[in-house]
């Protein structure tokens, strides 16, 4: 039940936010989490932040997952 | 094919190339095994099997959730929906699962108050409102899950909220692998770790695992080029004679985890030893209430005393989470089990390997 997609933070209230995930936002709790900000980036699992990651960073890094599998074998 | 003058590969190119590196890695057959339902998907939804030379077998393993809850367990989750003033709130995909006699959605179905939320915190909204009910919520899943449930008693007490408790079957990762090793029968070359067990528990938390049973470890993401990544390290491995741990999915998991998650986690929970369906029982492998919190753990508010009672005839769910089966080694599989008619878990949740087999395998 793991949801893989990260979610962006777009309102806090003490320690419930509302998290925006490719257009749809729903509540999650921060209390697993430190320092959350709007704007910050999580992966939400069962109603709750677990993790902040950094958004471009994790873009990043899948792209260049991506670009080292092309260079395995340059498709033309 | 060309993006803004830059080479552009189709995802289904990448995934050729991993395939082929793959291929190239491979020098003997492997038995590699998923832990984690969510990769069971992944793996399915994306026909990584297709495009794995013969000598990787992927087995599916015990990281379903609802699969690996025991079916005395679900008769307590039963048992405890009919107690008078009593209402249950369960994660949704535990409805279906057959208890010995009956199912949450059939308890349902006659009455009782049972309802589906998405978090433990739903549930503590339902008793918040309804003084006049006893609301339960079931604890199941693992490392992940557990935190969020901790984090939920830990705000019952805070707000003196006293009519919620939680009836927990946490299970945990690291032992189950470890009986995985111990128990017979059971040949495996590496292993594809959960992704999001192991942004709590940290990559570190498999250490001891990796020491002790000199096995190849790849902790993975969940999309198909993360998953394909970590088989070929996991192949590399092998050719190798490694046994190490390999982070793949570092953008996520760090080495040491979520220190606050599992500090709320150890607030709340220490160490039980646990029952896996059709595996038996795991020293260490689950996780109580402290005494702390005993107010707000169901076993010890409604005294429940609950039969043991066997698996359903026939059903192999066990060995297809210990990777001794594949689902269609089960005499029941399609033919009695449908996903419409499910006999245990490993039919019932999505994630299960049983029902990704029946889903995405066609005939
Ligand atoms: S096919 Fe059905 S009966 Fe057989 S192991 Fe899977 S869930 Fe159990």
């Amino acid at each position: 039940m793991c949801l893989a997609i990260p979610s962006k933070i777009v309102e806090i209230r003490d320690q419930m936010s509302v998290i925006d995930v490719d257009g749809v936002r729903r509540e999650a709790s921060l209390m697993l989490i430190e320092d959350a900000r709007i704007g910050d980036y999580v992966i939400v699992h069962a109603g709750f932040a677990i993790q902040k990651i950094d958004a471009t960073e994790a873009l990043e890094s899948l792209k260049l997952l991506r670009q080292a599998a092309a260079l395995m074998n340059p498709a033309d | 094919m060309t993006v803004n003058g830059k080479p552009a590969y189709s995802r289904k190119e990448l995934a050729a190339a991993f395939a082929a590196r793959i291929r190239d890695a491979v020098r003997r057959p492997m038995r590699l095994m998923e832990v984690c339902g969510t990769h069971t998907v992944s793996i399915f939804r994306n026909g990584i099997r297709t495009l794995l030379p013969p000598e990787i077998a992927l087995l599916s393993g015990p990281g379903c959730p609802v699969c690996v809850t025991a079916q005395q367990e679900i008769d307590a989750f039963i048992a405890l929906a009919r107690i008078e003033k009593v209402t249950v709130a369960t994660f949704g995909d535990l409805m279906r699962v057959p208890g010995t006699l009956s199912t949450l959605r059939s308890e349902k179905a006659d009455g009782r108050d049972i309802r589906m939320v998405y978090s433990a915190l739903d549930a503590l909204n339902i008793a918040a409102h309804n003084p006049d009910r006893r609301v339960v919520f079931i604890g199941v899943g693992f490392e992940t899950t557990a935190p969020t449930i901790a984090a939920s008693i830990v705000m019952a007490a805070d707000r003196g909220i006293n009519n919620f408790s939680v009836l927990a079957a946490h299970k945990l990762v690291p032992p189950v692998l470890a009986a995985l090793m111990e128990s017979g029968g059971v040949q495996i070359d590496g292993f594809l770790l959960p992704g999001h067990v192991s942004v709590i528990i940290g990559a570190q938390a498999y250490l001891p695992f990796v020491q002790q049973y000199g096995i190849p470890c790849v902790i993975a993401g969940f999309e198909a080029e993360d998953i394909l990544n970590a088989i070929l390290k996991l192949a590399r491995q092998v050719a190798n004679g490694g046994a190490r741990l390999e982070n793949a999915y570092k953008r996520v998991v760090s080495f040491e985890g979520n220190p606050r998650a599992l500090a709320l986690m150890h607030t709340v929970f220490e160490p039980v030893d646990a029952p896996w369906r059709g595996i038996g029982t795991i020293a260490a492998s689950g996780l109580k209430i402290r005494k702390d919190f005993s107010r707000f753990d169901a076993r010890k508010v409604f005294a429940l005393d609950v039969p043991e009672t066997g698996e359903p005839p026939g059903c192999a769910c066990g060995d297809v989470l210990m990777g001794r089966k594949t689902p269609p080694q089960c005499a029941l599989y399609k033919r009695i089990c449908t996903p419409a008619n499910p006999v245990g878990p490993c039919m019932v949740s999505s994630e299960g390997s049983c029902a990704a087999y029946y889903r995405y395998h066609g005939d």
